[in-house]
């Protein structure tokens, strides 16, 4: 069962937050309204996008680009502005 | 054996304060309130009571530190009056929503402009939708009784609601009276321990307080307050009877005054009830069939039982020490509204009274009995006002 799907009666009261870490659950990805895709064959790895996400949203591995974390990214367009080999396209969300 | 001693409203309440020997106090002196933490901050220089007393620079802080004291598992209180209350208004709705059990007395005060120190219930009325649990009292005794009474209404766990006990500003804080103060042991053990759900200090139980809530959450949480009120009127009504054991007093969310047969009934909150009744027994003895009701509880608002008790009666005057501009005062619309439901509705009208301390006696009841049986009041009408 999904959080939002409980009744009124199974929440802590007081809006209070009873467990650990539960931020990690907290799925802020579905704002976006535009979502980033990265071309590989334009991609050089210089890593700009994943210093100017301000979501920590680039997933890198052994210096190498790797794609986007899609549960966090929230489509703001900074890294297809930022990419020198303009190889990030901001593609609308359900086209 | 209980103690008769004469004491004003406000001394009252700091006694049975330091009976309860709660761990928090924090407070900001405000006429005429300040007579509970100045009395108070004396038991805790003497020795008497082991409270953390917190002086505050604003009411704005005072109530903070109450919401972050009762969250850290303290059993807490404070006390304000008018424009203190106003300054608390942000808190007010945390202290609810956080469902922290605070108890806050209110010695019921004007609010400025002009600037005016004495009673009228519009500080405590306009607070109304944020939750808080509203007990009016009508004298020095009561402002004591439902004092001890508010703890365990306000942490009882179907309920964990902040509790706002009201007495009237100068009328009853100021004025002295004999009372009975209940033994320290008896107070004591009544209210018994706090015990604290989920506090912050518990490191092994790590809480949150306070967090964003979300429109997926947000009306969840707001039903559950919803429910928390619907909870305390039996919680109310357990406590009242529990106290009338330990104390001989009986109390009830309303408190009719000779009205079965009556009938035209005038309702009013706080001291004026008093009045009402000597106004009662004196048309009685002119063989008019009067009666009053006192409110003493306005939130939750217990509207079945006042239908209950106004059903079939010729004429009702609610009278409201509060206005609310461009409306009425602020009980009569639900007074009105708890009756419409009935097959044989009163005429109900609403009698604005008393505001900035404008004095209300016998004289002045007698012309609103006078006015609601001969059909001449208008739906809300202005006592004594120069119009």
């Amino acid at each position: 069962m999904a959080e939002s799907d409980k009744k009124y009666n199974e929440y802590p009261i007081g809006g209070m937050i009873t467990e650990r870490g539960s931020a990690r659950r907290y799925k802020t990805g579905d704002w976006r309204s535009r979502r980033p895709e990265v071309d590989e064959e334009k991609c050089i790895d210089c890593l700009f996008c994943w210093i100017f996400c301000p979501d920590n949203s680039v997933l890198v591995e052994d210096e190498k680009m790797k794609g986007f974390r899609y549960s966090h990214c929230k489509g703001c367009g900074i890294c297809a502005a930022e990419c020198p080999k303009k190889a990030i396209t901001m593609k609308e969300e359900g086209a | 054996m209980q103690k008769l001693l004469a004491m004003n409203g406000d001394q009252a309440i700091a006694y049975a304060w330091k009976q309860i020997d709660p761990d928090v106090v924090a407070a900001y002196p405000i006429t005429p309130q300040t007579i509970i933490v100045e009395a108070f901050s004396e038991y805790v220089a003497d020795g008497h009571v082991t409270t953390e007393y917190v002086c505050t620079e604003s009411e704005h802080s005072a109530l903070s530190v109450c919401v972050g004291a009762s969250a850290a598992g303290a059993r807490t209180a404070t006390a304000t009056a008018s424009a203190g209350l106003a300054f608390m208004w942000e808190m007010l709705y945390i202290a609810a929503s956080m469902r922290l059990p605070i108890v806050m007395a209110v010695a019921n005060r004007a609010l400025s402009g002009p600037i005016n120190i004495h009673c009228d219930h519009n500080d405590a009325m306009g607070g109304r939708d944020a939750g808080w649990v509203q007990i009016y009292g009508e004298n020095a005794q009561e402002a004591y009784d439902n004092s001890i009474m508010a703890f365990r209404i306000a942490e009882h766990l179907n309920v964990r609601l902040p509790v706002m006990t009201c007495l009237d500003g100068f009328i009853t804080s100021h004025s002295l009276e004999n009372m009975s103060l209940l033994p320290d042991d008896v107070v004591k053990k009544f209210v018994g321990d706090f015990k604290p759900i989920r506090p912050l200090l518990d490191v092994s139980e790590p809480t949150s307080y306070g967090p964003f809530d979300s429109p997926e959450y947000y009306f969840e949480h707001k039903y559950q307050q919803v429910r928390a009120m619907e909870d305390a009127f039996p919680v109310i009504k357990e406590v009242q009877r529990e106290f009338a054991e330990i104390s001989g007093r009986s109390y009830d969310f309303i408190e009719p005054y000779r009205a079965d047969d009556a009938d035209y009934v005038v309702m009013a909150a706080g001291s004026t009830a008093g009045t009402l009744r000597q106004v009662v027994d004196e048309l009685r003895a002119e063989g008019k069939k009067v009666g009053s009701l006192k409110l003493r509880l306005f939130r939750p608002f217990p509207a079945k039982e006042i239908a209950k008790i106004l059903e079939g009666k010729k004429g009702v005057a609610v009278m409201d020490r509060a206005i609310s501009f461009g409306a009425s005062g602020p009980t009569f619309p639900e007074v009105r509204s708890a009756l419409f439901d009935l097959s044989s509705k009163p005429n109900t009208v609403d009698y604005v009274y008393g505001l900035g301390g404008r004095d209300v006696g016998v004289d002045d009841i007698k012309v609103v009995f006078s006015q609601l049986m001969k059909g001449d009041s208008k739906t809300i009408n202005y006592l004594g006002v120069r119009i």
